[in-house]
């Protein structure tokens, strides 16, 4: 037995109002499941920024390219970990390779994982340093002339045709891409979607609304990244390309924002069973995290802000205050796609399935359900980044270290 | 050019993976996945009659004691919930806590039209969401139309918790795994009856074969007008009710 649950539940108790299902007062799924969607999210995301480059040929976001493409790579890492960490059996974890039930939407998480890390992510990162890998291999002295052949899989082709080859690979590889990050969020979405037993989650829109938000919440991380890492790098940032990025992610916001409230929209107009409950859902239980982080904090403000960019001239005459607008919004968006991601997850169990009361999430602060663990897994993968960034540069300018420096 | 025999065995090939990918397609889709042909044997179905029961709650402390159920009131195979309806407004619903928590004062009897108990469980639904959804087929039905948790290989994901739409399931905190009620299964397959129904001082809980003539559930059904809880959601329910309210959810 598990004192602490018992105590915490026992906690929880004096919070419940009205009727809830007596096994319905522990919130089964909480932070780390947060989580999980969010650095999904952010994975499909960023694909989809570096898919503009290959497919949709923007030249003017070519700097973030790789950097999208990285961050994409970092956070897959580190997707499975929230959801192995909040089974109640870990060990078990491979049972789902092992005997996967074909109905369960959650059983096909290995399958798609599996695809985009190894068919699609890793394949498309290789073609593009391919040949980069090779010249630096060959100039490079100490440890990293190794790192780099390995990684090239000792490959030393440079020729015209082979390097065409690898073009025309990385076109195939994001054509196929585009549809696989789709189906990696679309899925994530689909596993809230598809219950029918809850219907704050029931809903078709359910995976449209998370691809949209996950694409907003990925091109959003990576240029912000790019914000901060290319002047810690010595470099000037390229104001083309970040005003080409700020406005995709408008319109992606826009798309978002008008697929949630069609939804919201719905839901009031069809008013079922259960719009009281979920009225009190949104009015007492998560008003703060749904109406003002998600919607005005994450939504609307920006939008505000990046429409005044886009209308009115003044806004636009420094680059200064045009980065400090963006640097704005750009938190607030992640910080309103974090929300939204709280508010299904966390809010869609706040409410009892019979529809006639309400019950509360504690977040703890350590353990493995705790904040603590919850902000190590969400800087992990930046940790990681920082060493990809390092083995893998993704800029050329800065890819030739000084002679000598290295220890 | 391609010649005739690697065109062929290209085809069939194609033909083969683009089939057995479709097959795990279709297999995958439905929820009707889960549905199973008839067997010849038994049929498992239970009756509740809402007007027999008398809120004892001596049903849920044997089947916490039967089937080591946590004594904490988080955790239920089976509970009982009273209804209260008012004149006017929403009905007041309470659940039966058996004293395990400091019962709240009863709701004052003013205004209050009639009241009534509703004894519940695991649906063993026909079609049962919680099935459908486990990930490792760590829960499954049984041929005799009873849902059950492998606590072997239950990997303690959850997921059958959020889809049962009846709050059935909890996850047992000492196992780590998903638990509910099995129409005590292990006492069924020894002609014994379920803890509950065994009992219930007024037999308001029946339990019978749904294929048999002769069974208990079949009178159940030949004297009562039957309910089943959320038609709606299509899981076809094998817990009947008799005499409930459509409060009842």
């Amino acid at each position: 037995m598990n004192p602490a649950l018992i105590e915490k539940l026992h906690e929880l108790l004096p919070r419940v109002t009205g009727y809830i299902y007596p096994n319905e007062i522990e919130i089964h799924w909480g932070l780390l499941i947060v989580v999980y969607p969010y650095i999904t999210g952010i994975v499909a995301g960023a694909f989809i920024l570096a898919s503009l480059v290959k497919v949709f040929n923007v030249k003017e976001v070519q700097p973030l390219y790789r950097l999208a493409l990285l961050t994409a790579l970092a956070f897959l890492l580190v997707a499975p970990l929230p959801l192995v960490s909040h089974l109640g059996h870990p060990l078990r974890a491979y049972e789902i390779f092992l005997t996967p039930q074909t109905s369960s939407a959650m059983a096909m998480f290995g399958f798609v994982y599996a695809w985009y890390l190894m068919v699609v992510l890793l394949v498309e990162i290789w073609f593009d340093y391919r040949k980069d890998l090779i010249v630096w291999s060959q100039e490079e002295t100490g440890v990293m002339k190794h790192v780099h052949r390995v990684l090239s899989l000792f490959s030393r082709d440079v020729s015209e045709e082979a390097l065409r080859f690898d073009n025309k690979a990385l076109k195939v590889i994001t054509i196929v891409g585009i549809p696989s990050a789709f189906l990696l969020h679309g899925y994530v979405g689909f596993i809230f979607g598809s219950i029918k037993a809850n219907p704050w989650w029931s809903s078709v829109l359910m995976p449209i609304v998370f691809l949209f938000s996950a694409i907003v919440s990925g091109i959003a991380l990576v240029i912000l990244l790019y914000m901060i890492i290319y002047p810690l790098l010595g470099g000037e940032i390229d104001m083309k390309c970040v005003d080409k990025g700020m406005s995709f992610l408008f319109y992606a916001v826009i798309v978002d924002f008008s697929l949630e409230f069609v939804d919201f929209l719905h839901r009031i107009y069809q008013s079922e069973e259960e719009i009281k409950i979920l009225g009190q859902l949104v009015m007492h239980k998560i008003f703060f995290s749904l109406v003002i982080v998600q919607v005005l904090m994450g939504m609307l403000f920006p939008l505000g802000i990046l429409a005044a960019i886009k209308i009115f001239k003044r806004f636009r005459e420094t680059d200064e205050l045009r980065r400090l607008l963006y640097f704005v919004s750009l938190i607030l968006i992640q910080g309103g796609v974090f929300a939204t991601r709280w508010n299904v997850v966390i809010g869609g169990q706040m409410f009892s399935k019979s529809f006639r009361g309400l019950t509360t999430y504690k977040m703890e602060f350590g353990g493995l359900e705790g904040l603590l663990y919850t902000l190590g897994l969400l800087a992990l993968p930046l940790i990681i980044l920082a060493v990809f960034l390092k083995v893998l540069p993704a800029w050329k300018e800065f890819a030739k270290p000084p002679r000598g420096t290295e220890a | 050019m391609m010649d005739r025999r690697s065109f062929l065995r290209k085809l069939l090939s194609s033909l083969a993976l683009s089939g057995g990918i479709l097959g795990g397609f279709l297999r995958v889709l439905p929820a009707w996945g889960q549905g199973k042909e008839e067997s010849a044997g038994k049929l498992w179905g239970f009756g509740v009659n809402a007007d027999k029961c008398i809120g004892c709650a001596r049903c849920v402390v044997a089947c916490k004691t039967e089937n080591n159920v946590p004594m904490e009131p988080f955790f239920y195979r089976t509970w009982v919930e009273r209804y209260m309806i008012p004149n006017e407004g929403e009905a007041i619903v309470t659940n039966i806590h058996m004293g395990l928590i400091p019962e709240e004062e009863a709701p004052s009897t003013k205004g209050i039209l009639r009241s009534f108990f509703v004894p519940k469980l695991c649906n063993q639904c026909e079609r049962p969401p919680c099935v459908q959804v486990c990930p490792v087929g760590a829960t499954f039905s049984t041929e005799d139309g009873v849902v059950l948790v492998n606590e072997k290989t239950c990997i303690g994901c959850r997921y059958c918790i959020q889809a049962c739409p009846y709050g059935a399931r909890y996850l047992h905190p000492e196992t780590s795994t998903a638990d509910k009620c099995t129409f005590c299964y292990h006492r069924l397959s020894r002609d014994l009856l379920p803890a509950c129904v065994e009992v219930c001082p007024t037999q308001a809980r029946v339990i019978g074969d749904l294929h048999s003539v002769a069974s208990p559930m079949t009178r159940f059904k030949r004297m009562n007008k039957i309910f089943v809880l959320k038609p709606n959601l299509n899981t076809e329910p094998k817990v009947l009710y008799a005499n409930i309210d459509g409060e009842v959810r």
